[in-house]
């Protein structure tokens, strides 16, 4: 196509073309990454999936119904019962101020959309803009090949469209955007939940540049600005407040901060004086003592069991109750980040070679989120970023490297002139014939072919500018080039798959099971991961929810759970309890049930209450619920409410998520009654009796005859605790 | 309307789904078991006490097949009447466990044992508290609190006047003369706080066969036994239980009394205006507590809020009347209380009264948001239990009701600006001073 053409037009011309090229990749991206991401709408419907989405969505109704005043001054009545909850300073408002202002652009624009189809799709559309800012990002570091292919992989990495399917309308879906498009921005020259990372991994990067001695105006211009209106805006948020200069966590960005002007002056002394870095040093030194004895609020627990992976669960239970908050297994890094895995330690090599600022503080990154991702499966998701972005940079240096090569063994077949072309063509063809052998899916070939037509124009756009360096460059045996290539294609496609089955089977299935059976004005009572969901679904005042601001709330309903039945109604009574919900999975093996997390209510109640005490309910430390469980643990409310009337189903009462049969399989309440269960027995709701009307006196059961099939029926039924 | 009272009734719902309707809370129709038809005449004067005060009176006998209490699911009586202790087994549907249905839904009843009580009456007692003796052939018997009479008896027959004190269970006149009783008597558990003792025996009381010489010391002794109780239920259905049948008769109504070691003689005994003191309060002519036209709202206005403020400053009002067979009437007290509450109470206060039935305060809504609850737990000897309870949540400030400006921080603001302003003045010293 270029062959005639002067070498600058043509050069001129392939930019152009490359540019407009990529722009249509980036375009196809975005819609691959927002329709990946809406299987959930096509194989179900459009609604909000479970936990905290529905929390959100219920901020964002009140958003957009009652403005941002009333938002911030809501007092929430129906959580928390009694206590209540003061939303608009306990949220971080990002999210749903993000979703609300979607939400007026489109009615604005006369669009009527509903609020839960804003939210629904808010997460796939900050999926898009995520890769975009990948693409940003990675060009900054290695250029717009890696720029493009990191996008690709982020576009579908499965520990990202798990936070960000279609109605998971969680901050994740519009944190991770946030995160790479600050990363971005950093690089180059606002708050969502996870502000932590960005804010200490940024100070570490800055610090990294000072020791390796790449201090630079630039690095003081870009800093600098950051913390200081970072510090300030970040206060405005009410749920921040104070915290931003009182809590250690922003302790690292503050003594950088100083660390910098320390430098910066030192850099400034130096220009006039010769150089003292014994007095930096000593400088430095002194700073640290300080940090030693900070005068800060120290770590919040979420933080500190970032650093210690042993700290929550040795002080705070209730955040390591959380199964989000427990170090992942080897098997989800696989599941989660596939290939990418593999391909990581091969972009930290790429962006050795060479090393710029922005490379260092893409290897920063990933060295940190590893780190992190390794204590909590929730950052996993951070963690998801910085894989795709040095896999995007090891594959296009790879395929860099071997069209590289190819494109030098083919001039023995064509002239000069034919390079690019016949180069571009040939790889078309190579790629063209493994997509036929690979996949015949439409999405992977999409991918496929999405990725080649990068591949074939990366080559185009470097080879002029280092001409001379790449020609030394290691040239592979062409053979062995083919099928390199080839493999990698092959990964890539094994990728795609993969990315597709997870996004349609693992993380699209809402799995809704509440109903709202209990009547209206009535207080519900449950373990906090079902308050969101009772409270925005059913419309009902819980006692504790998923923010768990309160501890001794918490605390007290943990401790209501693992009383024997009195007592528990004693304290579901004070609380005003009339329905308690659990939530059960022995008879359909769902494993996340209320009776494996039984265990994290003992030791959050007993952290408050101390009669509770965890070892009562284990037999020689084992945890179990079968006949030779602890009289504790089977008389306690969690196991009565789960198994009671469970022997009816199949006479044995074989819990399919323990494997066991239970240990106590008659028995009965007398002091709750069943008022409803669901089909699979996945939720079952209790109500409180009322105390007894009558107390009866203390005398022997007349063993009359004629009364004793009457006396004893009541006695099941009536018996109160009064 | 209706509406309004269900809401001011919350704390009593159970109430509501009872027969005595808010309006009119007294019986009309009661059912009376016998166990023959002579006790219809030999306690006339009682039953037509009662038919006196507008009861509907149906007598039945305790085992004749047809009785029932409830048609169609709904009650056909207000209020039932045991005068039948001898029987083991009802007529028609009912049986124990429908006898204290009945009572569960919130009517009355009156059960009269005698010394052969059967199990089943004693069953009906035990499971509203009271337990007779286990001894089926024990009486009570009082060698010095005994009723003097012609002929020298065992001593069963008591004249007793060891009465509880209350004016709304016995009226305000006092009892004139000592009650004739001739029964079983029971005992009650002292923790069960529904159950009180109206009529109990004196010290030297004993229960025990009077016809068999004691071998063993006797299970019930002293003042612990009780003659007469009475409970009140939670949902306030009224029960009296008495170890007497021959209380009620005609010729205990009407016989002169003499306790023994008394020298007073008394032309008649005590019994007719015990029991119809008694009846009335167990047919809810007395001690029946209403509370209507709860209210609050912030002084100086009139409209009940959706939700207060921290710190603002509310009145409350309620209205209480006690029924008085007729119509309500004020209730007058001084210890209603009322509390702003919050798993414990916040604020505890008396409530003033106008002595026509209005209650009424105001306070100051205290420092801490939450969902609270005004709540009035009027609980006295004799009346019905008053439970409301409103619930009212509290928000804290709005971002724009805390101060502007603070005083105290008038320091910081004058080291912030002048800082500005030095750092302004640096600046152009420094950039334009060569």
């Amino acid at each position: 196509m270029a062959a005639s053409d002067a070498h600058k037009g043509d050069v001129s011309m392939r930019n152009a073309f490359g540019s407009v090229l990529a722009f249509l990749i980036l375009l196809l991206i975005g819609v691959l990454a927002f329709s990946i991401r809406l299987f959930s709408v096509i194989k179900y419907e459009s609604v909000i999936h479970e936990f905290d989405p529905y929390f959100n969505y219920r901020v964002t109704q009140f958003l957009t119904k009652n403005g941002i005043y009333d938002f911030w001054n809501w007092f929430d009545d129906r959580t928390w019962y009694p206590l209540g909850r003061v939303i608009g300073g306990t949220v971080y408002p990002g999210l749903t101020l993000t979703a609300g202002t979607l939400y007026w652009l489109l009615h604005s624009l006369n669009i009527p959309l509903s609020v839960e189809t804003v939210c629904v799709f808010t997460a796939p559309i900050f999926s898009a803009f995520a890769s975009w800012a990948t693409y940003l990002l990675t060009k900054e570091v290695k250029g717009v090949g890696a720029g493009l292919t990191a996008a690709a992989l982020l576009a579908m990495v499965p520990s990202y469209i798990s936070r960000s399917v279609a109605g998971s309308y969680d901050n994740e879906a519009v944190a991770i955007f946030a995160l790479i498009f600050t990363f971005y921005l950093y690089l180059k020259v606002c708050s969502w939940g996870g502000y932590t990372f960005i804010i200490n991994l940024i100070p570490m990067h800055v610090l990294l540049c000072i020791v390796t001695g790449r201090y630079s105006s630039r690095l003081y211009i870009a800093y600098a600005p950051l913390v200081v209106l970072g510090t300030l805006l970040a206060a405005l948020v009410p749920v921040v407040g104070f915290n931003a200069v009182m809590t250690s966590e922003h302790f690292a960005s503050f003594l950088v901060f100083i660390i910098i002007h320390v430098v910066a002056l030192v850099y400034y002394i130096k220009g006039i004086l010769s150089p003292k870095m014994a007095v930096c040093c000593a400088m430095v030194a002194v700073l640290i003592a300080l940090v030693a004895s900070s005068p800060t609020k120290g770590w919040s627990g979420r933080s500190l069991s970032l650093l210690d992976p042993t700290y929550a669960s040795k002080y705070i239970p209730i955040i390591a109750s959380v199964s989000e908050h427990q170090p992942p297994t080897w098997p989800s890094y696989f599941m989660d980040i596939n290939v990418l895995a593999f391909l990581i330690p091969a972009g930290i090599i790429a962006c050795f070679s060479p090393l710029s600022d922005a490379s260092s503080f893409v290897v920063l990154y990933i060295v940190l989120s590893v780190y992190f991702s390794g204590v909590m499966v929730r950052l996993m998701l951070v963690l998801a970023p910085a894989a795709c972005i040095l896999s995007g940079i090891a594959l296009s240096q790879a395929f860099d490297v071997f069209t590289r090569s190819i494109k030098f063994q083919l001039p023995s077949l064509s002239d000069h002139s034919h390079i690019d072309a016949g180069d571009a063509s040939s790889e078309n063809v190579v790629l063209d014939d493994t997509i036929k052998t690979d996949k015949s899916e439409d999405t992977p070939k999409e991918r496929t072919t999405k990725r080649s037509k990068k591949k074939e124009k990366e080559p185009v756009e470097k080879p002029p500018s280092k001409s001379q360096l790449k020609k030394r460059l290691s040239v592979l045996p062409f053979e062995a080039s083919i099928v390199a290539v080839f493999l990698l294609v092959l990964l890539v496609a094994f990728y795609v798959v993969h990315c597709v089955w997870a996004a349609a089977e693992a993380y699209s299935a809402p799995s809704i099971v509440l109903t709202s059976h209990s009547n209206d004005g009535l207080h519900v009572a449950s373990w906090w991961d079902y308050g969101y969901q009772t409270t925005a679904m059913a419309n009902r005042t819980v006692i504790v929810d998923n923010n768990t601001w309160n501890n001794t709330h918490i605390a007290t309903v943990g401790t209501a759970m693992s009383s024997p039945e009195k007592a528990a109604w004693e304290i579901f009574h004070s609380l005003d309890v009339k329905y308690v919900l659990v939530v059960f999975g022995g008879l359909v093996g769902y494993p996340s049930d209320d009776i494996n997390k039984f265990l994290w209510m003992v030791r959050i109640g007993g952290g408050v209450f101390p009669h509770i005490k965890e070892p009562d309910y284990l037999r020689d430390g084992q945890y179990r619920i079968d006949s030779m469980a602890t009289p504790t643990m089977l008389n306690c409310l969690m196991y009565k409410l789960s198994y009671y009337r469970f022997v009816e189903t199949d006479g044995k009462a074989f819990d399919r998520v323990r494997r066991t049969e239970i240990g106590k399989k008659y028995f009965k309440l007398t002091h709750f009654e069943e008022v409803f269960t669901t089909h699979h027995w996945m939720v079952r709701i209790y109500k409180l009796k009322p105390p007894k009307n009558r107390i009866r006196g203390k005398s022997k059961k007349s063993k009359s005859k004629t009364s004793s099939t009457t006396t004893s029926k009541r006695k099941g039924t009536r018996r109160n605790p009064f | 309307m209706s509406k309004k009272l269900i809401v001011l009734f919350l704390g009593l719902i159970p109430l509501l789904c009872t027969c005595f309707s808010p309006d009119t809370p007294s019986d009309r129709r009661v059912l009376v078991l016998l166990d023959d038809f002579a006790i219809k005449s030999s306690h006339s004067i009682f039953f037509n006490n009662l038919k006196s005060r507008g009861f509907d009176l149906d007598f039945k006998l305790a085992h004749d097949p047809t009785i029932s209490l409830q048609r169609y699911g709904q009650y056909l009586y207000d209020a039932l009447i045991l005068f039948s202790p001898s029987i083991e087994r009802f007529g028609g549907s009912i049986d124990a466990a429908a006898i204290l249905d009945f009572v569960d839904s919130g009517h009355d009843l009156i059960v009269a044992a005698s010394s052969n009580a059967s199990d089943l009456i004693r069953e009906i007692a035990t499971e509203c508290g009271v337990d007779f003796d286990e001894d089926s052939s024990a009486m009570v018997i009082d060698h010095s609190g005994y009723a003097v009479s012609a002929t020298e008896g065992d001593h069963t027959l008591i004249a007793s006047d060891d009465f509880i004190k209350s004016d709304v269970i016995l009226g305000k006149e006092k009892i004139k003369a000592p009650v004739l009783f001739q029964g079983i008597g029971h005992s009650l558990n002292p923790s069960n706080s529904l159950v009180l003792k109206v009529l109990s025996a004196s010290p030297s009381a004993y229960s025990a066969n009077p016809s068999s010489k004691l071998t063993s010391p006797p299970s019930l002794t002293g003042t612990s036994i009780s003659l007469v109780s009475v409970v009140q239920a939670r949902n306030n259905a009224r029960i009296l239980i008495s170890g007497s049948l021959s209380m009620f008769s005609n010729r205990f109504f009407q016989s002169d009394v003499q306790k023994a070691g008394s020298p007073t003689k008394h032309d008649k005994s005590g019994n007719e205006q015990f029991l119809t003191e008694l009846s009335k309060w167990v047919f809810h002519e007395r001690g029946h507590l209403k509370a209507v036209n709860v209210k609050h709202h912030k002084i100086g206005e009139v409209e009940e809020p959706a939700l207060y403020r921290i710190n603002d400053d509310l009145e409350y009002s309620v209205e209480l009347y006690e029924w008085s067979g007729k119509d309500w009437e004020p209730y007058v007290a001084n210890d209603v209380q009322v509390q702003f509450y919050m798993m414990s109470p916040y604020v505890l206060k008396t409530l003033s009264t106008d002595s026509k039935g209005y209650y009424f305060t105001s306070f100051k809504v205290p420092d801490v948001y939450g969902v609270f609850q005004f709540k009035v737990e009027y609980e006295r000897l004799g009346y019905t239990s008053l439970s409301l309870s409103k619930q009212i949540p509290v928000r804290p400030f709005r971002h724009n009701e805390y101060e502007r400006f603070i005083p105290a921080a008038y320091p910081y603001y004058g080291a912030a600006f002048s800082m500005m302003a030095g750092f302004f003045i640096f600046t152009a010293v420094h950039l334009y001073h060569k």
